[in-house]
Formats: structure tokens, C-alpha cells, sequence
């Protein structure tokens, strides 16, 4: 095959099964396996005083009820630490009161859905009305809701963290005050962006099953980190890793919530199916994943910005509180996120970043696609929007003012990433993105055509954003490649798939390496028994790490093959190509060995197995000069490799919104949207769009219609699909998509990571969109057409400033 | 309610699910999206929020499209079922199947039987829909990775694959039906 | 989310569901479409002893058409009356607050009867039932009663149906002639409960004048509130009615709730802004 797939919209490998209705999820498997349930807790801030789960005992079909005093008993006669507090995954020395909670509680609750007690039974119907009959005692306590109450800190969540911080940092690059202080202009924004959360169709579930006889634990879980999970429960069961597996079976969805582990449940669930040497499978349904997941985005951020009269950024100075949740497992990655990526694709003179975060009684907070970037982001595109507007100046040209341009590559902003490492710009073309995004959108039309229509008494508007992604992520990825006796290559890496493709990304990648056809490569992904070091799927890094880990390790595979194909053919390494999985001579295509011979002949025999094995047995080989296996060699056509990154590499995109809202009620109409992004070269264009396409959905629910309605008691009040409103195709507007190329010289392959795109700077572009199309500042999103009918009223009676529209002859805002 | 102790009442249900019949005993609150993935093992229907509101467990009764998770077991007594596992096989694909294939209209692939039900009977229908109507079609199902853009392509070429494929079965030429089930298409949509 | 355990019966007549009903009284639900029942259910919001499941009471499932009215049995499918001309042709308001129900597929399952006896204040059609001035049939063991609209809808989610009573019919009388009639609502997403709906009926004499302008709303009361605004308009040529002036009064008349999607003061002018719309859009469509 002379065809190169690397850039190829392949259709998928994976499709025919998922389509048919014959792919496995979490809940496809282990129909016989015994149901669970939780008692969580009804309230948000709670003493625990007592369980009685006496009722329950009745109910037929009941296997067992566990509680905390289970765990610790359980932790005493097996040396196992179930009982312990859940791990702190990202340690931090800014966390200086991290807390994690318990499987189950142990003698206070923080936060509504904390499971309590765990109910086993014959299936999941029965164990909801067992838990129903457990009766447990709790004292109130008044809970903590909302970054204010936070900070203000008259209640505490941890009554050892008396202000409710977490975490505080400050990070600063320059003299920020002295800039601000000598900046021609100076302006404050205060901004508000509120939760939501991933919210896969799927939701979380764990499958386990103890195999006695052999001491060894399967734990099948819905988990972008399947190795991770491994590590956790063996850790946590007191079991060597290696009696442990971890399988992430087909997953429906992750957008991050699933990277977040060891679950109460993940811990759990397989410690009672040990214990009670049955398979025990949990699956939680939508109100659980509501409750008992993670949500993310809530932050409340003060700016202070001095600039010159060309909009330049001159002094940054930037405090911004978020709310991590009852509990800090995940660490602070997200705030330490926000305060890095929030610089985008600019220089500003001095920046200062400093960031606290509370301990509120919700649920806990970690990374949803974006992952503190979209708050980032929010932040400093509504900055410069309010220095185009105070200039009066077009925005896309301030924004072009403060870029970084291709010669300063690589960019070093002199602080510390999310990774450890120097944050440092590898490659990007801001002003060619620009560019593009402007040619896409029709920049200046689409500007004099919304004046035109707002001179008309429509309310439209034109909002644009930029952001730059960190991906690909350390510590590293690996993969093994085989090309199996048969012909087949089986590909195998250790992190995860839920739904970006990787079965055939990477089986591109494999195929073209090798010269195979793409039907002969099968990936597997997520599944310890087959690659037992990785790290996982998150923060846009499978491409990046494992695809170049697949490239490196089939690298190695094709010169094995070459090398044992050159003795066959007593030929030069140097002279052979691989083509449609046959081993020639370039040139001679008539001298050639299959690469299924090859891998015969890679593991020299004394015994055959079929006819094909027969020629690498010893008097077929007829080889007498030295040792069948050289001192540096080993058997088999394989090879295993990993990608290690020096540092992230950035990616970078911008995006146009057009709107229109409706004078008398307020709804807000999507026209237009248009993506320009950045991730260097493309394996699969088709995904990589579908992963745009995706990532803007989110961003319009975040936007205009999903938030996290916390009461003041904590209660979530729409924890169903009914109240938390996930866009329909009718609420997704068509979406205009261009690319840009720009390599990254940090990896073989120069590919960007491009799974979070879509969403990062969605936030910010619809605030800039409406703040347009109403003529009024909006600081504070979500925004509904009530909340807009509200800020409409509000800037009517004289509480919220009107967008400074300065006459422009060159299409700035009018 | 029933007491804690005794044994739930199994009721008696015949139905028929993608064209076999079916007898069983199921308690009377087993919801036909368990009793389709549990009890017949055919777990190509998903559930996600057991509300009503995703549409993940969309199957067709009678030809309907109904939500699964609202529907109880003993409920589809004497109708017909067709669930995804129905629709097609990887060997020989619906139309639908084929079409969300070649279009990339499904990702993780966890809402897709879902809305493969719900435009397959829509195709019925709607041999010939505009792009607006096939959104409109689609507007009661969640698809939290694709953003719809692919899903909305898909129904259009279903409406394509499946006129092409009936012209040619009209006309007599039962190879070019089967190509036409069987063409692919590049990732804007044109056929090559 | 599983339904707690219930005992269930699945009536082959209308004579044997009464007598189950009469038998359980009020710990039991009837189950018809379970579009509204089942997530409630599901959810243990409610645990009932026994389920009524009446599908198979096939003389309920009718759409009907007379000189007066439109019938529609308990087992009617929101899409079979959505979809049936002769009820459409005698009541186009029929179709036109069908079609802001929920999405096809929850249509395709639940019922029109079943969706008045919900009584939910979001539901479409309790402001049709309302509007036209219809009834609902209810039935018990031995005897059946005609229940005026204005009487049925107590409170949210509370209709006057007593234990042992099943609502079998609803019947929605025709407009007077020369009526136009319209459903405008604004939802957050497609097909969601409304934030705020109207259903408008405007009604002209020989001239061409104004006679009746009356709305009905959902989702700004406990039950289906009716509006006569015809005092705003009376005696106007509908050419040049200021329908505003009309959804003026109907703001002073509504007192909304607010609740996680919408504040009351939204709401209020919804119903005002609607109002208006709804109005000249029903007088739009009065024949010539």
C-alpha cells in the first residue's frame, strides 16, 4: 500500500460493533454478578451519629451491608487499608490543608451523596430497597455553599481549616505593581463562571471479581486510567499490583470526571466481591453520577489590567477564589491550570496570578474537558474586550497587539505548568490563526453586518476568543507492537479510550509505520493485562503520548523486521521496504517475504506448531553461525516503547460566535460559530473535528444552559436530566471549522493534542457575543434569557454599566 | 408495598423482540430496558438516566419509537420490539448503521443505539427530509461527544442509502441496491 | 433509579379496571402512557402498592369528532390525536399544543387523558382543556361524572379525582365560528416544560370586529390559568388591535412563581410578551 493513513478521515474500526448494538460497556458485563447500592448522604454537612440497618435484613434477596466499622474490622484482620481516607493524588506543596474522604463515611459527611452505607444484594432492584430501609441518625451541621460563604468563612467545612483554603499560590512573572502603576490605562474586572460538570451518557461502574484459588483480583471499571485504578485497589486491598487487573471495557464518555480515582466504589466494590468471593458489580445511576461524581468550572476572579493606548498588556493582576468541593483528591490541578493557561497566546509585560481554594460542602471538583482552562480563558478575553471597548478599538486587533508571534517561539513565560515544567510555548502562529479565523468568519462583514442589524433594532452580536492549550502531558505513555506469526499486528497501550478513536488513530499510525494495511492492526487500549505501565486519558495527551509511543515501538519492530528479512533475502536493511505487509526489495518487488514469515522466522524453534512454523525450526534454517538468539536480541517480531515529553506542547485555537437575542424575551439564538484551531498535523481529520464539534456542544451548555443549582442548604436541586440542561441538536448551532498545521518540535510525530478544544473558550466568546448584541457588560456566566431579562432590567435602572461603543469607521464594535 | 421479606410476583410476559419470541417470568416493576439487557442479554440498548430524557434506551414497539426506561417489562406483552441488535448486523447493516459509520455520527458510541431506532423508523417516514428536519428529528436524543453536526449528515445519507437502495430494488438491479448500501463516503459527505 | 415493588393488574375491560380500582382506592396509580408515572417511579417519588395498568382496556383508545366537540378516549396517544385531521380540522388547537409536547418519541407512548389527570401546571393541554371550557369523564364502579375544567385542576399535580376514579375521556368543545386560535410557549431547550406558555383563542363577529380574546397559561399558576382580555380589545377591527395592550392586562392578572429557570418577574412578562404574540397570531388565523 503506497497510500499513506496518517491524515487520512479513516473510518472507524471500532463503528461495526458499537453500531450494531455488540460492544461492551460496563454494564454489558457480569449479568450474573450480585447488584449494589448505596445509603448516601440525604444531607451537606452532617455529623454521622448512627446506622441501623436492621430493616434492611429482611429484605429478600440481601447479601450483605457494610459500613465504616466493616472497613475497619476488615482493615484489622487482613492488613488491608480500606478504611484509610482516599488517596491525594496530586500532592502540592500550595495544598497545604488538602483532605480526602472515606469509601464510606466514617463519622461526618460533607457534602449531599457521600456514600454511607453499601448494600449488596442479588441485583440492583433489591439493593435499592434494602438501602431504603436503612435508617441512619445524622446531627446537622450548617454546611458551606458557594465561594463567598467560602471565603467568608463564618461556617467551616473541616473544622481544622478555619478559613476554608485549601490551597492558596501565587505565582508572578516581572513587577507587576510598578507596570500597573506606570500603565497609561488601568481597568478592574470583577467575573463569576459557574459549575457544571462532564456528565457523560454513561456513568460510573465497576465490575470485580475475585478469583480465590489464585489470590488475583479483575476490576473492570469506567475509568479513563485503567493502570491507576489498578495501582489504588491493589494498594488499597493490600495486594501486589501484579495480582491485579484493571480492564476499561468500551466507555461511554469520560470528558474527565473519569480520570478522577480510586472511587469510593472502585475501592469497594471489589474488596466485597473478595470478601464475599462473588462478582459484585455496581453501575450508579443519573442521580448518583449527579451527586457523587465531580463538577467543575466555579470561580469566582477579580482582574486588574494596565495597558498602553494600543491595547497592550503591560500589568496582569489577577485573584481568582475557586471552589474545589468537599474534598481535594485530585489536588489543585484545575486552579493551577486557570492561573497558567489564562495567559493564552499573549505576552503581557507582568503578570501576578494568585489563587485560593475553598472547601465548600458540594460535591468535589476535578477536571471536566478544559480543566481550569475555560475559566483561564474567561478571564482574559473578557479583559480584552474591555480594553477594545475602552479604546475603542476593534478586538481582534488588540488581541493581535499582544500576541506572541512565530519568531519568539519557543515563548518562555517564566512560570511553573501544570506538568512541573517551565510553561513554556513550543510553536503556534497566532496572527495565521487570526488570520484564519477572520478569512472563516468573514471578521469585518460579520461586524458591519450585525451594526447594520442592531441599527435596525435587532439585537445581534459578534464575540471572538483565543486560548492556548498545554497537551500532551508527562510523565509518559508506552505501547507494544507485535506482528503476530499470522500476519496481524496487535497493538497495545496502556491508557484509554472513551470515544476518540484511538482503536484507529492509532492503528493508523501502526500501519503506516510497519507498510501493513490498516485491517491487519488491532488496538487494544485500557486494559493492564496487555500494557501495565501508563498513566491515562486526559489533558489532550493520547495522541501525543501514546501515538508517538506507538510510533517509536513500531519503529523498533520494522528494524527488527528489516534486519531478519534482510538475512532471508540476503539483502541490506537499507535496500528493503515494507509494503501492504510484505518485506521487499525496493526496486525488485519480486524478492520479498511476508511480514508473517518474518515473524516466524523471529522466534527460532525446535518444535513446529503449523505449517508455517515449520520454517524456523532448526534444520530449516539451516543457520550454524552463532547463537540462534543474539546477546542483544530476543524472540519475537515485538517491540515496546515509550514517549517521554521534556514538556507540554501547546496547541492553540480562536473561535467566532454570532448571536441574536429577542428584545421582549430574551432567548438567545445561535447564528453562526466558527473553530480555527491549531494541533499540528492531523492522524484523523474526520475525528479531530468530531472531537471540535463535541467540545463546542459542551461549550454552549456550559454557556447558556447547564449549571449546578446548589440551595443554600447544599441540596443540588437538578440532579436529573430534566433540570440540568445538556443542549439537543436543536440547541447546537451548525459549526464552522478550519485548521491550521503548526508542527510541534517536541515528539517524532510533531502532533498537539486536540480533545479539549472545542470547549475552552466557549465561555468567553458568548459573554463577548451578547455583552455585543445587548450593548450590555456581562461579567457573570452561565447566562439564560432569565438572567437576561434580569441584567436587562438591572442596566435599565443604571446597576450594570452599557458596553462602551465608540464610533468606528474600520468595523470595530458600534 | 410489597413486605421486605417475601418473594416479588413474577407475571407472565409474551413479546416478541426483533422478530423472536420471547416467554418469561418477570417481577411486575422490571423495566423493559433491564428486561431487554438483562434478561435477554441483548445490551445494545443503553440506559442513561432511567428518566426518559437522553433517549439512550430508545427501542421501537410496534414501530414506534418508545423510551425503554419508561416502559415496564410486563408492559410489552404481546407487541414487538425491535431493539439495535435488530436494526442490523456488522455482516448486513441497516442503512442507519451504515450511514452513522460513514458520516463519524457516533463517538463513544454509548447514545448511538438511541437515536439508530429513533431514525430508522424517522427514514420510514421521512424518505426525503431537509437538513432542518432531520435536526428537528434527532432533537430528543443526547449526545454529550459528537455535538450532532455528524448525526444530523447521517440521517440525510440514511435517506440517501435507503432511496438508492429501493430505486435500484425497483428497478430490478439488486446489485446496484447493494452497492449502494455498500458506498462509502469521505468525511464531507461526498461519495466516492 | 428502580421502582419500588408493586402489585399490578392489567384489566382487559373498563368494568374490570373500575372494579380493581374500586378494590386498591387510593393505593393505587393508574398507569397508561407512564411518560409522567414512570419516571416518578423510577425515581421513588412515589411507591404505590399496585400499579392499574389500563393499555389493554381497548374501548378507552379513541379520537372522536362531532358537531361539538372533540372525544378523545383515556388510551388516545398524545400522537394519535396530534396527528388525526378531523380533530385537527374541528380543533386545530389540538395539534398546535401537541406539538410543544415533550419530544415524538414520549407522544408516541403517552396519553392526552392521562397528561390532564398529571394535572401538572407545565402540562400543554391542561390550558387546551381549560381554554375550550372541556370536561373531563370520570368513572367508578357503577356510576361516571362530567367534570368541568374550571373544577378538575386543584393544584400542581393534584386533580379532583377521587380513590376509585378513572378519568376514561376528555372532551374539547369547538371554537365558535369565526375563532382563530393558537399555543405560543417559550421552553429553555426543545420539547422541555415550558417557562411559560399561552394558549389563545380570538374570536370576530360578521364585521370583522373583535368579540373574545381570552388566553389560557401553563407554568405561571398551580393549575391552568384562564384570561378574558377581551375588555383590551373589544370592538377593534383586527387589522388595527394593539394585541400588546391585551398581554398589558394579562401581566397584572398573572402571579408566577420562580423557581431554578426563570425568576416570577420573567415569567410575568413572558405572559405578557406571549400574550400579545399569541393573540395576533390566533386572530391571524381566523378564516376569512
Amino acid at each position: 500500500m503506497t497510500t499513506k493513513l496518517f491524515g487520512e478521515p479513516v473510518q472507524r474500526v471500532e463503528d461495526a460493533k458499537l453500531v450494531t448494538g455488540t460492544a461492551h460497556f460496563l454494564d454489558d458485563l457480569g449479568h450474573d454478578a450480585l447488584g449494589v447500592a448505596f445509603v448516601r448522604s440525604p444531607h451537606a454537612h452532617a455529623r454521622l451519629l448512627d446506622i441501623d440497618a436492621s430493616g434492611a435484613l429482611d429484605v429478600e434477596g440481601l447479601v450483605a451491608v457494610y459500613t465504616y466499622e466493616d472497613l475497619l474490622a476488615a482493615d484489622e484482620a487482613e492488613g488491608s487499608s480500606v478504611s484509610h481516607a482516599l488517596p491525594l493524588l496530586i500532592p502540592h506543596p500550595c495544598l497545604h490543608a488538602p483532605r480526602t474522604g472515606y469509601a464510606l463515611a466514617r463519622d461526618k459527611v460533607n457534602h449531599v451523596g457521600e456514600p454511607v452505607v453499601m448494600v449488596v444484594a442479588r441485583d440492583r432492584y433489591l439493593a435499592e430497597d434494602a438501602a431504603e430501609r436503612v435508617v441512619v441518625t445524622y446531627d446537622f451541621l450548617p454546611p458551606v455553599v458557594g465561594v463567598d460563604n467560602a471565603r467568608r468563612a463564618e461556617r467551616t467545612v473541616h473544622e481544622d481549616v478555619p478559613d476554608n483554603v485549601a490551597a492558596h499560590m501565587l505565582q508572578q512573572v516581572g513587577d507587576v505593581d510598578s507596570a500597573m502603576a506606570a500603565a497609561p490605562h488601568r481597568l478592574r474586572l470583577d467575573l463569576d463562571i459557574e459549575r457544571s460538570a462532564s456528565m457523560p451518557m454513561e456513568g460510573k461502574g465497576v465490575l470485580a471479581r475475585w478469583d480465590a484459588a489464585d489470590g488475583s483480583m479483575r476490576v473492570y471499571s469506567s475509568t479513563q486510567t485503567s493502570t491507576s485504578v489498578r495501582a489504588a485497589v491493589a494498594a488499597k486491598l493490600g495486594l501486589p499490583a501484579g495480582k491485579v487487573e484493571c480492564i476499561a471495557p468500551m466507555v461511554g464518555g469520560g470528558f474527565g470526571v473519569k480520570i478522577m480515582h480510586p472511587w469510593p466504589e472502585e475501592v469497594l466494590v471489589p474488596w466485597a466481591a473478595r470478601r464475599l468471593d462473588r462478582e459484585v458489580k455496581w453501575v450508579e445511576d443519573r442521580r448518583e453520577h449527579f451527586v457523587s461524581s465531580a463538577h467543575e468550572r466555579g470561580q469566582l476572579q477579580e482582574v486588574e489590567v494596565g495597558y498602553d493606548d494600543a491595547g497592550r498588556v503591560l500589568a496582569l493582576d489577577v485573584r481568582f477564589w475557586h471552589d474545589n468541593g468537599a474534598y481535594t483528591p485530585y489536588g489543585v490541578i484545575v486552579p493551577i491550570i486557570t492561573s497558567t493557561q489564562l495567559l493564552g497566546p499573549y505576552k503581557p509585560g507582568a503578570y501576578r496570578c494568585e489563587w485560593w481554594s475553598l472547601y465548600t460542602n458540594t460535591v468535589i471538583v476535578t477536571p471536566y474537558r478544559g480543566a481550569g482552562r475555560p475559566q483561564g480563558v474567561y478571564a482574559m478575553e473578557r479583559t480584552m474586550d474591555a480594553i477594545a471597548a475602552q479604546l475603542g478599538l476593534d478586538r481582534a486587533d488588540v488581541r493581535a497587539h499582544n500576541f506572541i508571534t512565530p519568531d519568539e517561539m519557543p515563548y518562555d513565560h517564566g512560570l511553573v505548568f501544570q506538568d512541573g515544567r517551565p510553561l513554556i510555548y513550543d510553536s503556534g502562529d497566532f496572527p495565521a490563526s487570526l488570520a484564519k479565523l477572520k478569512a472563516l468568519a468573514g471578521w469585518e462583514d460579520t461586524l458591519a453586518m450585525a451594526a447594520a442589524a442592531r441599527a435596525e433594532g435587532r439585537r445581534v452580536g459578534v464575540g471572538i476568543a483565543c486560548y492556548v492549550e498545554g497537551t500532551g502531558v508527562g510523565p509518559y505513555e508506552g505501547a507494544h507492537v507485535v506482528v503476530e506469526t499470522s500476519g496481524k499486528v496487535k497493538v497495545a497501550t496502556g491508557l484509554t479510550t472513551q470515544g476518540q478513536g484511538h482503536f484507529t488513530s492509532f492503528a493508523q499510525i501502526a500501519a503506516d509505520e510497519l507498510g501493513v494495511p490498516l485491517e491487519d492492526v488491532e488496538v487494544v487500549t485500557g486494559d493492564t493485562r496487555r500494557f501495565g505501565y501508563a498513566v491515562g486519558t486526559f489533558a489532550s495527551r493520547a495522541a501525543v503520548m501514546s501515538g508517538n509511543a506507538i510510533a517509536l515501538a513500531s519503529r523498533r519492530v520494522r528494524e527488527k523486521a528489516l534486519r531478519i528479512a534482510g538475512d532471508a533475502l540476503e539483502a541490506d536493511p537499507g535496500d528493503l521496504e515494507i509494503v501492504d505487509g510484505s518485506v521487499r526489495v525496493k526496486g525488485s518487488p519480486a524478492s520479498s517475504i511476508p511480514l508473517a514469515t518474518v515473524a516466524v522466522l523471529s522466534n527460532p524453534l525446535r518444535y513446529a506448531f503449523d505449517e508455517a512454523s515449520k520454517a524456523a525450526t532448526q534444520f530449516a534454517t539451516g543457520d550454524t553461525d552463532g547463537p540462534p538468539i543474539a546477546d542483544d536480541e530476543e524472540p519475537g517480531l515485538e517491540g515496546t516503547d515509550y514517549y517521554s515529553p521534556t514538556q507540554a506542547t501547546f496547541a492553540n485555537g480562536m473561535h467566532v460566535a454570532v448571536v441574536e437575542t429577542d428584545p421582549e424575551t430574551a432567548e438567545i439564538h445561535v447564528l453562526r460559530y466558527c473553530v480555527v484551531h491549531d494541533c499540528g498535523p492531523l492522524i484523523n481529520p474526520m475525528i479531530v473535528e468530531g472531537q471540535v464539534h463535541g467540545g463546542v456542544a459542551q461549550g454552549v451548555g456550559g454557556a447558556l444552559y447547564e449549571r449546578m443549582e446548589y440551595d443554600e442548604n447544599g441540596q443540588l436541586l437538578n440532579a436529573s436530566f430534566m433540570d440540568f440542561l445538556m443542549p439537543y441538536a436543536s440547541e447546537v448551532p451548525h459549526i464552522e471549522i478550519d485548521h491550521l498545521e503548526t508542527r510541534s518540535p517536541l515528539n517524532p510525530l510533531g502532533i498537539k493534542g486536540a480533545g479539549e478544544a472545542g470547549v475552552i473558550p466557549s465561555a468567553a466568546v458568548f459573554a463577548a457575543a451578547i455583552e455585543d448584541a445587548e450593548g450590555i457588560v456581562i461579567r457573570r456566566m452561565p447566562i439564560s434569557p432569565s438572567d437576561l431579562f434580569e441584567l436587562r432590567r438591572q442596566h435599565v435602572a443604571g446597576d450594570v454599566p452599557s458596553l462602551n461603543r465608540t464610533p468606528q469607521g474600520d468595523g470595530g464594535p458600534t | 408495598m410489597t413486605a421486605p421479606e417475601e418473594i416479588e410476583q413474577l407475571h407472565a410476559v409474551r413479546l416478541r423482540v426483533n422478530g423472536v419470541w420471547h416467554d418469561a417470568q418477570v417481577p411486575a416493576r422490571r423495566l423493559l430496558s433491564d428486561f431487554l439487557r438483562h434478561d435477554l442479554r441483548l445490551t445494545g440498548t443503553h440506559v442513561g438516566c432511567e428518566h426518559g430524557v437522553c433517549g439512550a434506551c430508545t427501542v421501537l414497539v410496534d414501530g414506534k419509537p418508545t423510551r425503554s426506561c419508561l416502559m415496564l417489562a410486563v408492559g410489552a406483552r404481546d407487541h414487538e420490539v425491535i431493539t439495535v441488535e435488530g436494526l442490523g448486523t456488522p455482516e448486513a447493516m441497516h442503512p442507519v448503521q451504515q450511514a452513522f459509520r460513514e458520516c463519524h455520527g457516533l463517538q463513544c458510541g454509548f447514545c448511538t443505539p438511541g437515536f439508530l431506532t429513533t431514525i430508522a423508523a424517522f427514514v420510514e417516514e421521512n424518505p426525503d427530509p431537509t437538513e432542518d428536519e432531520a435536526r428537528e428529528a434527532i432533537s430528543g436524543n443526547l449526545c454529550r461527544c459528537t455535538g450532532y453536526q455528524n448525526i444530523v449528515k447521517s440521517v440525510l445519507r440514511t435517506a440517501e442509502i435507503t432511496r438508492d437502495s429501493r430505486s435500484s430494488e425497483t428497478s430490478g438491479d439488486q446489485e446496484a441496491a447493494e452497492e449502494a448500501r455498500n458506498v462509502s463516503v469521505d468525511h464531507d459527505g461526498r461519495a466516492t | 433509579m428502580k421502582p419500588s415493588p408493586f402489585a399490578y393488574s392489567a384489566p382487559q375491560s373498563l368494568d374490570e379496571a373500575l372494579a380493581v380500582l374500586a378494590d386498591v382506592g387510593g393505593d393505587g396509580k393508574v398507569l397508561a402512557g407512564g411518560q409522567s408515572l414512570l419516571p416518578i417511579l423510577n425515581m421513588r417519588l412515589a411507591a404505590p402498592a399496585h400499579v392499574i395498568d389500563i393499555n389493554s382496556v381497548a374501548e378507552l383508545s379513541y379520537v372522536t369528532v362531532d358537531a361539538d366537540s372533540v372525544q378523545v378516549g383515556a388510551l388516545a396517544r398524545h400522537a394519535e390525536v396530534e396527528h388525526d385531521d378531523p380533530a385537527y380540522d374541528a380543533l386545530p388547537l389540538l395539534r398546535q399544543a401537541l406539538r410543544l409536547v415533550a419530544h415524538p418519541v414520549i407522544r408516541n407512548r403517552g396519553t392526552t387523558v392521562g397528561s390532564l389527570a398529571h394535572a401538572d401546571p407545565s402540562g400543554e393541554m391542561t390550558a387546551v382543556l381549560a381554554l375550550t371550557d372541556g370536561t373531563v369523564t370520570a368513572a367508578r364502579a357503577g356510576s361516571t361524572r362530567e367534570i368541568a375544567a374550571a373544577d378538575f385542576f386543584l393544584g400542581p399535580l393534584e386533580s379532583c379525582l377521587e380513590p376509585g376514579e378513572l378519568a376514561v375521556a376528555a372532551r374539547f368543545p369547538r371554537l365558535p365560528v369565526r375563532s382563530g386560535c393558537t399555543f405560543v410557549e417559550v421552553a429553555r431547550r426543545h420539547g422541555d416544560y415550558a417557562v411559560c406558555g399561552v394558549a389563545a383563542v380570538v374570536t370576530l363577529d360578521e364585521g370583522g370586529l373583535v368579540v373574545s380574546a381570552r388566553t389560557a397559561y401553563i407554568s405561571v399558576a398551580p393549575t391552568p390559568l384562564v384570561l378574558d382580555l377581551t375588555e383590551a380589545v373589544a370592538g377593534r377591527a383586527v387589522r388595527g388591535v394593539d394585541w400588546a395592550a391585551a398581554g398589558e392586562l394579562a401581566g397584572t392578572q398573572v402571579d408566577p412563581e420562580a423557581d431554578i429557570h426563570a425568576t416570577a418577574d420573567y415569567r410575568r412578562h413572558l405572559a405578557r410578551v406571549l400574550t400579545g404574540r399569541a393573540l395576533a397570531e390566533a386572530a391571524g388565523r381566523v378564516a376569512a
